[in-house]
């Protein structure tokens, strides 16, 4: 039941945003104040997720095999490779981590 | 510095030859992007939410960091409210992207509400990057419709495979959402405000992570944007008055 709460709200707010942007006459929200923050609230997003995602265990902070997958991605990232390129990076990295140290 | 304003564009004769170039660029962004589907189907079933809730958000949300966030919150056990809530925030971006694709594309009023789900990052790249109304037209639609068909194709495939893989975790995918995280986000890191926002935004998000309840952290990792805009302005605020 909560996830489809969940959902809904994101379908409802995520679509509701896209309508809006195409929708109201230019100049409204093109404040410069405005558009920063909406450039940069992105970055602050996923830089928290990208963060919590690979040391967090529920409430816990943890150093895992993800650590490992990340940096891994990182590099990868550093070298241009394409996006499924160091999703995969991260996957083998942190999978074969795993079954080394068991 | 000219890129600020859009360049009025020009009403050229359609060439058939700039069509095409437009079709195949649209093309490349689509089939890339597209096929990372796969990687949400595998992170979403990874988090414990059934094939159609995980089909649903990829065919209605339609937009990768807000979905990955949200499937990622939920499978933290983060409340509803706050799980949307970071999703939402991830998804305001595109009402900018609508602001400056509204006037490149003008869209009569009755397809706005289809076009309106493929404003998205890639398509919003390909689309701002044409020279006239007519390649642009062509490059938002070839993006968002091989981009929208293919997203939804492999995010399908992608949570029927990890349910027959078991337990995601063996298998290293728990760290494909990070990574798709971190892969959306480099390209953002242009510059020092970008870097100062995300790592203050890293500080935040782990330092409530063990006292906030889950979803929340998130929320307040946000305001490390505000906060960097805020020190910045003071900075060249204070640059003014001294000249």
């Amino acid at each position: 039941m909560n996830a489809w709460i969940a959902i809904a709200l994101t379908v409802a707010g995520c679509y509701g945003v896209k309508l809006l942007g195409l929708s109201v006459p230019a100049g409204v929200l093109e404040r410069p104040v405005v558009r920063r923050l909406a450039t940069l609230l992105p970055v602050a997003l996923l830089a928290a997720l990208t963060a919590q995602q690979t040391f967090a265990s529920r409430q816990d902070l943890v150093l895992d095999a993800r650590a490992a997958g990340l940096a891994a991605a990182a590099v990868a990232l550093v070298l241009r490779a394409p996006f499924l390129v160091v999703i995969a990076v991260a996957v083998v990295v942190t999978a074969a981590l795993r079954a080394v140290t068991g | 510095m000219a890129q600020e304003t859009a360049p009025p564009l020009e009403e050229a004769p359609p060439s058939p030859d700039a069509d095409r170039r437009a079709i195949r660029g649209a093309l490349g962004v689509g089939i890339a992007v597209g096929l990372s589907g796969f990687a949400f189907g595998v992170t979403a079933a990874g988090s414990g939410i059934s094939l159609t809730q995980t089909c649903l958000l990829s065919l209605l949300v339609f937009t990768g960091s807000s979905q990955f966030a949200l499937v990622g919150a939920l499978a933290a056990g983060g409340n509803p409210f706050t799980a949307a809530a970071g999703a939402f925030f991830l998804g305001v971006r595109n009402c900018f992207y609508g602001l400056r694709l509204a006037p490149l594309l003008r869209l009569p009023a009755r397809v706005r509400p289809l076009a309106a789900q493929w404003v998205i990052d890639e398509t919003t790249a390909v689309t701002i990057s044409q020279p006239t109304r007519r390649t642009a037209r062509i490059g938002f639609v070839v993006t968002g419709l091989t981009l929208y068909v293919l997203w939804n194709l492999t995010t399908l495939l992608g949570a029927l495979g990890a349910s027959a893989l078991g337990d995601p975790a063996a298998w290293g995918l728990d760290a494909a959402g990070p990574a798709s995280f971190l892969a959306l986000l480099a390209p953002m890191l242009r510059t020092g405000t970008e870097r100062a926002v995300a790592g203050l935004a890293v500080l935040l998000g782990l330092g409530f992570l063990p006292v906030l309840p889950a979803g929340v952290p998130v929320l307040v990792a946000a305001l490390a944007a505000p906060a960097v805009l805020y020190a910045q302005g003071r900075r060249t605020g204070r640059k003014e008055v001294r000249r």
